[in-house]
This record gives C-alpha cells, sequence and structure tokens, in this order.
C-alpha cells in the first residue's frame, strides 16, 4: 500500500491452483492495506477467499486493485464480507476500482461480492475485466447500489468486459449520478430505479446450446450472450429486490 | 463529398425498413415510462447517450475503415439482449439492400456475401456513408440521430402525441447529437491504435430488458 | 434484369427476375385492400386450390404483428415454413410501397428456405384504398373490395381500384342484405379501370375463388414462358 497523490493505491492478488487428488491450493493470497483477504472453509475442492477490508473505500483519489486467477483445473470462490462503500474523499480527483479476473482451461471461478454503494458526494470508477479460457467457468455478479437509503448518490461509471476463449463478448457500461450523461435515471436507462445488477455465467456447453431467453418479473431477464456465456440483468428499488431477482434468474439458468 | 448525400441516408423515408421499429418506445409506453412529452425527452435523451453513442462509434469506426468483423462482433457484446441483436442484424440487412441499390459499391457487395442475414446496422450504416463519399462524423451523426428520432416518431404512433411536441424534443436534443457525434468521431479514431476496446460500451438496462420483454409479447404494433 | 450489374453479388437488390444463383425466382402477387374485404380469406382459398398444383408461400404483413399468418396456420392452408409474417410498425402500406426491405428479406428467405417456388402471395395488413405494392415488391397485384364497404367504391377509384391489374369485388352473396347494387358496381369498376379485368365473387358459392385463381395461373404461364 501507497499514499500518494491524495489517496491510497492497494493492489490485492489471488491465484488459485489445482492440486491432485481433488483440491485447490492458495499459492499467492496477498492482503494489501484496506484490501485485506482471508481464506476462509473449503467447500469440496473449491478454496473460498472473502474480502474482508474494503467498507471504508474507495474514497476520492484511491485506487485499488484486486487480481484473481484460477488457474487450470482450480475452483475458486470469491465473496465479500460486506457492501463496498464508494465515500467522498479529501481529493478532488475521482477514486478508481480495478478488478481483473482470469480464468484458464478446466478452472471454474465464482466472484461474488456484496453490492458497491455510491454514497453521495463520491466519484468512482469501475473497471472489471475478465478473461475465460475456453474451457474455464465463471459466475460473476455485480451489483450497484445509488445512495445509502433515502440519499442522492455519487457519480459512479463501471465497466464490465467480459471475454471468452479472446473474444469479447460482454462489454457494458454504467453510469450514472451527478455528471453521468443526461437521460441516466430516465425511462431507458435505470427508469428512477436504485439498484442495477447483473451475473454473467461463462460455460463451455453453452456455445452449443445457449440458455433460452426468459423474464423474471417485470424488470428482470435472462439473456444468451453472443458466445458461450449468459446474462441476468436486472434493476431494482433496493439491493434486496435485486439480489432476489439475480439469484432468481441465475437459478433459472441452473 | 456532398452534403446532400447526407441528407439521403438521414432521411426518414430512406427505405431501410426504420419504420417498423420503435426503439425500445412501445414496451416504454405500454409499461407506463413514457406518458407524454417530458417522458419522450428523458427516454430519448438516455438512449442517445448509451445506444446511441455506441451505434454512432460503431458507424463512424465503419466509415473510417475498421473491418466490418471486427465492428459487428463488438456490437455483439455490447447488445446483451439477443432481440435487440436480431433487430440490429435485421436493420443491418435492409440497410445493405438499400444502400447498395442507392451508392453501389464493392465494399457493401463485401459486406453483403459476409453477412448475408445482416450485420448490425450501425456498422452498415458507417459503410453506406462511406459508399456515398461521407465521413465518420456524418456517419456518426446519422447514427446518434437515428438513435432518437425512430422513438420520437413511433411514440406519435402509439400515443397519439402531438408530431409537433416530439419534433420539439428532437430539436432540443440536436446540440447533445452533436456532442455524442463528436464523442463517437473520437473514440472511433482511436480503434485502429487500441483497438474495439476503445469503443464506448455505454449501456441502458432498462432498454436491454425492456426488449426481452416486448420480444415476448403475442400482440405488438412494432418489430422491436 | 441486372445480371449484368456490376455489383451483382449474393442477394438481389428488388425486383430482378433471376435469383443470385441464375435461377428464374417466384412469381410474387400482392393481394391489397380494406380491412375485411376478405384478402387473408381470398389467399386461403388459393392456397388450398393451388398447392398442389404449385411450389408456393406467402408474406402477411399484419398491423399487430402475426394476426393474419396466425389466422393461416390455424386454417393450415400451408405447412407452417411456408407462411411468413412482416412487422409493419403500424403502417402496413409503407411496408408494401414505401419502404419494402423487409417484404423483400422475408421473400428471399422464403425462396432460400422452402425454394425453389412458383409462385409467393404477398399479402398487405387492411389499409385505405390508397394503398398499392410497389413494383420493385411484386410482379401482379390483386386489390380486394366487397360489397359491404359500399357499393359506391369502384365510382371513388383510388391507386386500389382504377391500376389493380385484377379488381375482386368479394362477399357478392350479401348484396341483398346490404343494398349494393352490382350491376352499379361493375359498371363503375368498368368505367374507372381502363379495360383491366374485375372478378366477382363469394368464397361461399360453389365457384369460390375459382376465377382469381384462373387468373393467377394466366400471370403465372406468361411469368415462366
Amino acid at each position: 500500500m501507497t499514499t500518494a497523490g491524495g489517496g491510497v493505491r492497494a493492489r490485492a492478488r489471488i491465484l488459485a491452483r489445482h492440486r491432485a487428488p481433488g483440491g485447490t491450493f492458495l499459492p499467492v493470497l496477498e492482503s494489501d492495506g484496506p484490501l485485506a483477504l482471508r481464506r476462509t472453509r473449503a467447500g469440496g475442492d473449491e478454496a473460498r477467499v472473502v474480502l474482508v477490508g474494503a467498507m471504508s473505500g474507495p474514497l476520492g483519489g484511491d485506487r485499488f486493485e484486486v487480481e484473481a486467477e484460477a488457474d487450470t483445473g482450480a475452483r475458486l470462490r470469491v465473496q465479500s464480507a460486506a457492501a463496498t462503500l464508494a465515500l467522498p474523499g479529501q481529493s478532488k480527483s475521482e477514486a478508481r476500482y480495478d478488478v481483473r479476473v482470469r480464468v484458464a482451461d478446466r478452472a471454474e471461478l465464482c466472484w461474488l461480492p456484496e453490492p458497491l454503494i455510491s454514497v453521495r458526494g463520491s466519484d468512482l470508477r469501475v473497471r472489471t475485466d475478465v478473461d475465460v479460457a475456453p474451457g474455464g467457468r465463471l459466475v460473476l455478479r455485480e451489483e450497484q447500489v445509488l445512495g445509502r437509503a433515502g440519499e442522492e448518490p455519487g457519480r459512479l461509471v463501471s465497466r464490465l468486459t467480459v471475454r471468452t476463449g479472446g473474444l469479447c463478448v460482454l462489454d457494458q457500461e454504467v453510469a450514472c449520478g451527478p455528471g453521468a450523461p443526461g437521460g441516466w435515471d430516465g425511462p431507458a436507462v435505470l427508469a428512477g430505479h436504485r439498484a442495477v445488477g447483473q451475473v454473467v455465467v461463462v460455460r463451455p456447453e453453452f456455445g452449443e446450446r445457449p440458455v433460452a431467453a426468459g423474464r423474471i418479473g417485470d424488470l428482470c431477464v435472462v439473456m444468451p450472450l453472443a458466445g458461450p456465456a449468459a446474462l441476468v440483468s436486472a434493476v431494482a428499488a433496493d439491493g434486496l429486490r435485486l439480489r432476489r431477482l439475480l439469484d432468481e434468474g441465475l437459478a433459472a439458468i441452473g | 463529398m456532398s452534403r446532400a448525400a447526407l441528407l439521403v441516408l438521414a432521411d426518414g423515408r430512406f427505405p431501410a425498413g426504420g419504420h417498423a421499429h420503435s426503439g425500445g418506445a412501445e414496451e416504454a409506453v405500454k409499461a407506463g415510462r413514457i406518458t407524454g412529452a417530458a417522458d419522450l425527452e428523458d427516454f430519448c435523451r438516455g438512449r442517445l447517450h448509451t445506444a446511441g453513442l455506441v451505434a454512432a462509434s460503431l458507424a463512424a469506426a465503419a466509415a473510417l475503415g475498421v473491418p466490418a468483423r471486427e465492428l459487428d462482433a463488438a456490437a455483439d457484446a455490447r447488445t446483451p439482449s439477443p432481440a435487440l441483436r436480431a433487430a440490429a442484424r435485421k436493420l443491418g440487412r435492409q440497410l445493405t439492400r438499400a444502400a447498395r441499390a442507392t451508392w453501389p459499391s464493392d465494399e457493401l457487395d463485401a459486406l453483403a456475401r459476409e453477412f448475408p442475414k445482416g450485420a448490425h446496422q450501425p456498422v452498415v450504416l458507417g459503410l453506406a456513408a462511406r459508399a456515398a463519399g461521407l465521413g465518420a462524423e456524418d456517419a456518426a451523426h446519422c447514427a446518434a440521430y437515428e438513435s432518437v428520432s425512430g422513438a420520437a416518431t413511433a411514440t406519435v404512433r402509439l400515443l397519439s402525441l402531438d408530431p409537433f411536441a416530439a419534433t420539439g424534443v428532437l430539436a432540443r436534443l440536436a446540440p447533445e447529437v452533436d456532442l455524442v457525434a463528436d464523442a463517437a468521431v473520437e473514440a472511433a479514431g482511436r480503434v485502429r491504435g487500441e483497438g474495439c476496446g476503445a469503443l464506448p460500451a455505454a449501456g441502458a438496462p432498462v432498454l436491454e430488458i425492456g426488449a426481452e420483454v416486448h420480444a415476448g409479447w403475442a400482440v405488438r404494433l412494432f418489430a422491436s | 434484369m441486372h445480371l449484368d450489374h456490376p455489383h451483382a453479388s449474393s442477394t438481389a437488390l428488388s425486383a430482378d427476375a433471376r435469383r443470385p444463383d441464375g435461377r428464374r425466382r417466384a412469381l410474387r402477387i400482392g393481394l391489397g385492400g380494406p380491412v375485411g374485404s376478405g384478402k387473408t380469406a381470398t389467399v386461403a382459398a388459393l392456397c388450398r386450390v393451388l398447392r398442389d398444383e404449385l411450389s408456393l408461400a406467402v408474406v402477411t404483413n399484419d398491423i399487430y404483428t402475426r394476426e393474419d399468418a396466425e389466422f393461416l396456420l390455424r386454417e393450415a392452408v400451408l405447412p407452417p415454413e411456408r407462411i411468413s409474417a412482416v412487422e409493419t410498425g403500424a403502417c402496413p402500406h409503407t411496408a408494401i410501397r414505401d419502404d419494402i426491405s423487409a417484404n423483400l428479406e422475408a421473400v428471399e428467405d422464403l425462396e432460400d428456405e422452402v425454394g425453389p417456388l412458383d409462385l409467393v402471395l404477398v399479402e398487405s395488413g387492411g389499409d385505405n384504398l390508397t394503398a398499392t405494392f410497389s413494383k420493385g415488391l411484386v410482379d401482379a397485384q390483386i386489390f380486394v373490395i366487397d360489397v359491404a364497404g359500399g357499393d359506391d367504391i369502384p365510382r371513388k377509384g383510388g391507386p386500389g381500384v382504377t391500376t389493380a391489374d385484377l379488381l375482386v369485388v368479394n362477399k357478392t352473396d350479401l348484396a341483398p342484405y346490404v343494398g349494393s347494387d352490382l350491376g352499379r358496381m361493375a359498371a363503375d369498376a368498368k368505367a374507372q379501370r381502363d379495360g383491366l379485368p374485375v372478378v366477382f365473387q363469394s368464397l361461399r358459392s360453389e365457384r369460390g375463388v375459382t376465377d382469381v385463381a384462373d387468373w393467377v395461373r394466366a400471370r403465372l404461364a406468361a411469368w415462366t414462358a
């Protein structure tokens, strides 16, 4: 961790590797400053990591990076202990949160953090970059909640890019809050909803047999992407309702 | 370059199938998210800065000569809704036909051979602009404007909205259309160096979700 | 015909008489006319009469998505893969006249998927008296009106009544009940149409769609000659 230019720089890393017979170990588990990683009880041959620290940040000017990689045949699940709050900081510049996820052949990675809450006055740019090898499997959830209860949100820009076998199957950016391009809260983009989220599922078999498109309630759908991947996309009044929709969508994929 | 060629390409009567699509307005009207001119303006503004920006950048990049295959894949990745991907290809195929008849060009012929069932419409639009002797700025303006004009026209039919009110919405959005087109051209100019990741990826979750809901209706007036 | 066109390639542009592989494409006949005049019933009757002697397919243009296509499917006049519905965005006349691209694609897809075809019937959504088909879409068009819509329609004229290759006055069996004067309709139509043919038909009569089917056969003979 370093502090420079009015913000904190922190970089955490996880590497999961397969170990015969039937296990995954973590040769790299690097915490850094506010980004604290804890290994928890494994579930079967799956290694589990919880991100416990990011509660107090990122603040304006901070730069956080998290890297998670599942090597060939490894199974890794990453969760977080609590929601991440994007907060206003001393620095006027935006905060950045970069997530890089790599999934190798025959590996499986579940990236299931708690929501990101954009607090009034904050300014955060999130970049989530995911690479899945042709035989790899992924479940990745991201949820954004605009403001704490009854509060106006800060400015939040979040871009998610997913590649499978080197080909981009999903590239989506959501921008909201003060200073975001016009219409973000209007009937085409969020329509007044305060929670928006998605779950990407990558499985090699989706290349041959894509999931069927389906609808979960009024504002949540399951969609086959143009590649071996599917997306659950939803907007909701709050984080709790959003989670219910996304869980239901994920269950529909099976 | 002929400025009038831009008018031909941007004309709402250019026979490329746009009249059968509402840009999500039909679903938004039924869901009660568009009830009048004020909602229509909000809807169009959101559409312009998301789907419109992406379409304009794809069109600009195609006009600059970035290979259609790469741009079409980039469009797929930026369109999670399979209903919207299908609509974009359908419109792209119709535009390919109209553009080939209007401005015969080897590039458009090659596009028709490579994508017999259609490439994403904005990619075709960029190549049509190129065939018409127009540039990336023209292609981007055309795509950005189309991203709002179709929804406005459809809403006039769906809500019997005063057509003067709908046209007023488009006129008020014009300065933002210019800004979006400029941003799109700037991004398109970086594709050669940085790849298609340089293109904007602005998404509109409610548009994508609504498109899937609309595709499931048994009875509807518009194709999308 | 643009076989020597420098840009001819994988897909035909519009009215070319030959497909990209050089084979002659199917004859395309449009059926238009006001709402409720019996276009879909006429298409269904034509399919029943012609399906055993010709390879044929139907494209419908509906105001509401697929209503007419659904009717034809329910009536089982053709296998489902031979019926295609074009969505028209609340403007069926636009899809058959001003912007025909979606219809051309529907026709071409049918030829690709179930062809070779001899005949494609393109049915318009019910519209007004001015709705006619583009020559870029169809080779000939039939305009269907009915006696219950008012016996002054032929006199009023309009592009459909005056220029269609065949005018069909449908539901003649209803004439006594609605007070329509068939003789007057025939005289008005003759005056308006400058020698173009007119058929009076009742699909409930024994003769049914025979006259229209004969007219279609004659057009097809001329097309393939």
